[in-house]
C-alpha cells in the first residue's frame, strides 16, 4: 500500500519564481525567506518521496469562469506551464501519474467527492513555485505529480471543513493504491494577504501564527471557520489557507512538525512554510 | 428594515467576488482571461478601446480599463486574479496596485507591508 509520509505547505507568491530565475536567493530581501526551505530540502533528500499530490488554486490560467470546478483532479501524463499573461518563463512539463490519478478520482467519487476530472491541465505559479522551492536543483523534479485544484476565485468557495474532509478522502485513496510508493501531500497558497480593495496590504501575523499551531495540533479548529471568516482574518487571498487545511487532512497518522518558517513581507504577502511528518 | 448587507459591505475595503459580481464582470474578466496569450496582449496594447469593444465591455468598464482604475474595475465586476493580467501588461506590480487602491505612494505602501512584521 502506498503511504503518505507528510505534508508540505508553502506560499506560492509569483515574485518567488522571478527571484529564483534571477538567482536572488542570497540577496538581503530574499535570504531569510529562502533559508527557511533548507530543512525541508534535507527532509526530502532523506525521504525521497515518489509521488506528490499538489493541492493548489488556479489563478485564471487553466480554468475560466465559464466552467469553474470547485474541486478538480488532474489525470494527465504531464502538466504544461504557460506565461500566465505576464510573460513568465515557460518550463518543461511536470511529470504526471495518470494511473494513480484515476485511482484517486475513482476513490474520491466513491467517497462522495464529485470532483472534476482533467486529462489536460496547465499549471500556474501556485503549482510551479512551491515545486521550485522544494526541489531547487531540478525543474521539473523527477517526482510524479497529481494536481488537485480548489476554487478560490469565485465565491462561494468550498467550506474549510469540506477542504479538510477532501484531504482525509485523499488519504483513503492513497492508502488503497497497491504499491509501496511514498507520497507527499503539498498544499500551496497563503498566508495572510490581500491584493484588492481599499484594505489591500492587509496582513495578520497573529492569525497566521494561530494557523501554524492549529495545523499541527488542532486542525479541526481551522475547519470550523467559514470562507468569509478566513477573508476577514487572513485577507481576501489569505483564504488560500484552505489548501493547507486540505493537505493537513491527508495526514491521518501521528503528526509531528519537521520545520516551519514565517516571513513578512514577500511582495504583499506573509510568506510561510510548514513541513509535517505523518507516522 | 434595512436591506440585507451585501458581502462586500461585511468586510470593509474588501470585494467578495460572488455570483452578483461575476454577472456584472463576465465580459471584463473574459477579456482579461484572453491576455494569457501574448498575441492578445499585443492586440490590446495596440488598440485598447477597440479590444474592449470586441469583448462588449460597458462604457464605464472601458473607461476604467483605459484609466487602469483598479477600485473601479473591482466595482464593475472585475476579479483581481484576472485584472492582474491587465495591469501586468503595463508592468504594474502588486505593490503598484496596492498603492493605487490605498492612496499611498508605492514606498509608503511597501513600508506599511513591512511594518506588519
Amino acid at each position: 500500500m502506498a503511504h503518505i509520509i507528510g505534508a508540505l505547505t508553502s506560499s506560492h507568491i509569483p515574485s518567488i519564481g522571478n527571484a529564483i530565475s534571477g538567482g536572488k536567493q542570497n540577496e538581503p530581501y530574499w535570504k531569510e525567506f529562502f533559508d527557511g526551505y533548507k530543512p525541508v530540502h534535507q527532509w526530502l533528500q532523506e525521504q525521497r518521496p515518489d509521488v506528490a499530490v499538489v493541492i493548489y488554486n488556479d489563478h485564471g490560467l487553466n480554468f475560466f469562469l465559464n466552467n469553474l470546478p470547485t474541486f478538480a483532479v488532474g489525470a494527465a501524463s504531464e502538466y504544461i506551464t504557460k506565461d500566465e499573461g505576464w510573460g513568465l518563463p515557460v518550463f518543461p512539463p511536470y511529470r504526471g501519474y495518470p494511473e494513480m490519478s484515476w485511482h484517486v478520482i475513482e476513490s474520491l467519487i466513491d467517497q462522495e467527492f464529485d470532483i472534476a476530472m482533467c486529462q489536460e491541465m496547465a499549471m500556474d505559479h501556485a503549482f510551479i513555485n512551491p515545486m521550485r522551492l522544494f526541489w531547487p536543483n531540478e525543474n521539473p523534479p523527477a517526482i510524479k505529480t497529481i494536481p488537485v485544484a480548489i476554487n478560490t476565485v469565485q465565491f462561494p468557495l468550498p467550506r474549510p471543513a469540506r477542504c479538510y474532509a477532501l484531504g482525509k478522502a485523499i488519504a483513503n485513496a492513497v492508502a488503497s493504491w497497491p504499491t509501496d510508493e511514498k507520497v507527499v501531500v503539498i498544499g500551496t497558497g497563503g498566508m495572510s494577504h490581500q491584493l484588492d480593495g481599499e484594505r489591500a496590504g492587509f496582513i495578520n501575523k497573529k492569525f497566521d501564527e494561530m494557523c501554524m499551531e492549529a495545523l499541527l495540533n488542532e486542525p479541526e479548529k481551522l475547519a470550523k471557520f467559514s470562507s468569509l471568516d478566513l477573508v476577514r482574518e487572513a485577507g481576501a487571498q489569505g483564504a488560500e489557507i484552505i489548501m493547507w487545511l486540505a493537505a493537513r487532512g491527508a495526514l491521518q497518522g501521528r503528526v509531528s512538525k519537521i520545520h516551519s518558517s514565517y516571513h513578512i513581507p514577500i511582495s504583499n504577502t506573509a510568506a510561510g512554510v510548514l513541513a509535517l511528518a505523518n507516522q | 428594515m434595512s436591506a440585507q448587507k451585501t458581502p462586500e459591505q461585511i468586510i470593509p475595503g474588501t470585494y467578495i467576488f460572488d455570483g452578483r459580481m461575476a454577472m456584472r464582470g463576465y465580459d471584463l474578466n473574459r477579456m482579461c482571461y484572453s491576455f494569457n496569450a501574448a498575441e492578445n496582449r499585443r492586440k490590446f496594447k495596440a488598440f485598447p478601446e477597440a479590444y474592449c469593444h470586441a469583448y462588449h465591455l460597458s462604457r464605464e468598464q472601458v473607461h476604467a480599463v483605459t484609466d487602469l482604475d483598479v477600485l473601479r474595475l473591482l466595482q464593475l465586476g472585475g476579479n483581481i486574479y484576472y485584472l492582474a493580467k491587465l495591469t501586468g501588461i503595463y508592468g504594474m506590480t502588486v505593490q503598484d496596485l496596492g498603492a493605487q487602491q490605498t492612496g499611498l505612494s508605492v514606498d509608503e505602501f511597501r513600508a506599511m507591508l513591512a511594518s506588519q512584521a
